[in-house]
């Protein structure tokens, strides 16, 4: 099909409200106006792992405007939940509540629900948790060496476990020490991301507010209304049909509103008070508690032959989830099939592994698992091209996927557009290449 | 500062509030006033969406305590949506897709209003300077920028675009 015969690829559509967006009539969830509302504010955990001696709510319960304080005692159902349960990942590993232990600095530990925000904030300094302090690990290849501080019994061993016992996301495909004794050259490198704050200009919340008929509505920006549907579901034991979520209008969310944060423990607050209450983070929770983007450790090591080939190429990632799993061995997986790039090689083995620290959890932002590989591979490419002194361009070209390739996570190669994509680039930039290169196609491996 | 009541006028109306010890102009804005235009995306004036005109100044509402402005005339998106120069902006706004999530957006109107009340000619440069408080995570600046150059060309009379 011909561009020309496209009607809506091309053309710019107009976003349904943004005639609003203009005036300012948008109505975000802090937008609605209901009566009477609450306020809740959370007490977390000022160490990044330590155990729960005692939480007493006493003083914050007697602090003027304190409707109410919830802690794990007051869940009614599950007190482990994980976002993915539904598509049967698992176990449910994190606490809605802390109750044995904080694993991250900034762990909920206790809810306070006043009249105010103000009040509920003066109540959330007067709730006295006993700790025992307990040794941290920060880095990822630390905490899964033996003899390591163990963040929970889930992960004996600090890394999640994949179905038939596999500590990692693997490919295996040809022979990649073979391989390698055949290159003419290896090329080996790491290289480190580091976690990164999504950042919306609206921070993570709701408003949940009790209905006559015994249902509770929850206004929320979340970019995953069912998935908290189901969590809160569950964290409540209340059929789904109880509850009522109300999104769609998000203030920027770029993955930061994926996980399930304010909504379970203010629906719960909500249904305790009879009242309406609204959660919402400050721009400092925003920051230190909401997820991050994961930071990846990346290990490549490639064999690359005189003409440009790469025959070789064997990974190592360590991916920090932080203290939880959250969607870590969903993006662990898309990370470990994408790890020979848009490439043709013969020879992969990749192992990509999820590693608990005691650092916040992350979770999604654009391109989660995917954009970290990239940023090693493409670096690693150029790295490759300046050893055997080859053009960057070339080398890519040369081993760019064409159709019907195979690739390492055997998935044969449909509707390849590599070889156009960086002609074309090469074109707007500029870039002078070679005629047999420009005569490249990804159909076949001809020229070149 | 202590409690006390405050008389202001927002977007032409007199209004008289309660106020406690601190107080913030965006919080009797949005929870007092329900001018809901009036974003709160920091607390901290770090990234714009809170912006109002006070008396014929750019503020930001989230830094100001209510007390200060007492007496004065204050101008929300609500108010500005009342006159013709806004919808020509908020037209070029849609044109150029200077808007995706919206939330910056309230804040962008005021802060542009603001810009061109006291420069109805201002460089490109001139433009991002005066935006430069102002925060947009989705789109970009670039669209936004052409929106307001699109506008400044077209009150001089020279050919938009």
């Amino acid at each position: 099909m011909a561009m020309k015969d496209l009607k809506i690829v091309g053309q710019p559509v107009k976003l349904r409200d943004l005639d609003t967006h203009v005036t300012g009539e948008t109505v975000f969830y802090e937008d609605v106006r209901v009566p009477r509302m609450l306020h809740l504010k959370m007490h977390r955990s000022r160490y990044p792992h330590a155990r729960i001696l005692g939480i007493d709510t006493s003083q914050a319960l007697s602090s003027p405007g304190v409707v109410t304080v919830l802690t794990h005692e007051d869940l009614p159902g599950k007190k482990l939940y994980n976002a993915l349960a539904g598509a049967g990942v698992g176990p449910e590993d994190e606490p809605v509540l802390a109750f044995d232990k904080v694993r991250w600095k900034g762990e909920s530990v206790a809810a306070v629900i006043a009249e105010t925000p103000e009040q509920a904030n003066a109540a959330v300094a007067k709730i006295k948790v006993e700790y025992e302090e307990l040794p941290a690990v920060f880095d990822v290849e630390e905490a899964i060496k033996d003899g390591a501080p163990n963040l929970t019994a889930h992960w004996p061993n600090n890394h999640y476990v994949y179905p038939d016992d596999h500590r990692a996301a693997q490919i295996r495909y040809g022979d990649v020490e073979k391989a390698f004794a055949e290159a003419d050259h290896i090329v080996e490198d790491s290289y480190q991301t580091q976690p990164i704050e999504q950042a919306p200009m609206e921070t993570n919340g709701c408003i949940a507010v009790p209905e006559g008929d015994g249902r509770i509505t929850v206004y929320s920006n979340t970019q995953a209304l069912q998935f908290s549907l189901d969590v809160t579901a569950g964290i409540l034991d209340m059929p789904t049909s109880k509850l009522r979520f109300v999104g769609g209008t998000v203030g920027g969310g770029f993955g930061g509103k994926v996980d399930i944060q304010p909504e379970p423990i203010t629906t719960l607050a909500a249904l305790r008070t009879g009242r309406p209450v609204k959660f919402k983070y400050t721009r400092e929770e925003e920051m230190q508690v909401s997820s991050s983007r994961s930071a990846w450790r990346v290990y490549v090591k490639d064999g690359v032959m005189n003409d440009g080939r790469i025959i070789a190429r064997k990974v190592t990632t360590y991916q920090d989830s932080g203290a939880y799993l959250r969607f870590s061995s969903y993006a662990c997986m898309k990370h470990c099939g994408h790890m020979p790039g848009p490439y043709t090689i013969p020879n992969v083995s990749v192992d990509s592994i999820v590693v608990f620290t005691n650092r916040t959890p992350s979770n999604a932002m654009r391109g989660f698992g995917v954009m970290a590989g990239s940023f090693a591979l493409e670096v690693q490419m150029d790295k490759i091209a300046e050893t055997i002194g080859m053009d960057p361009w070339e080398l890519r070209l040369i081993n760019a996927y064409r159709e019907g390739d195979m690739k390492a996570h055997r998935k044969e190669v449909e509707d390849a557009g590599m070889v156009e994509s960086i002609l074309a680039a090469a074109e707007m930039a500029g870039k002078q290449l070679p005629e047999n290169f420009r005569n490249m196609s990804s159909l076949d491996r001809k020229a070149g | 500062m202590a409690s006390g009541i405050v008389s202001i006028k927002v977007n032409g109306r007199a209004e008289e509030v309660v106020t406690g010890a601190v107080t913030t102009l965006q919080d009797v804005l949005r929870n007092n006033l329900d001018y809901t235009s009036v974003k709160d995306g920091c607390s901290q004036g770090g990234c714009g969406a809170c912006s109002v005109i006070v008396d014929g100044e750019l503020r930001l509402s989230c830094l100001t305590p209510v007390q200060e402005v007492d007496g004065s005339e204050v101008v929300t998106l609500e108010g500005l949506n009342l006159s013709n120069s806004i919808t020509a902006l908020q037209q070029k706004f849609i044109e150029k897709y200077a808007a995706q999530c919206g939330f910056c957006t309230p804040g962008m109107m005021v802060a542009i209003t603001a810009l061109l009340d006291r420069n109805a000619n201002p460089s490109r440069d001139e433009i991002a300077e005066a935006l430069a408080g102002n925060i947009c995570r989705c789109t970009g600046y670039l669209p936004i920028i052409e929106a307001v150059e699109s506008i400044v060309a077209e009150m001089a009379g020279i050919a938009g675009d």
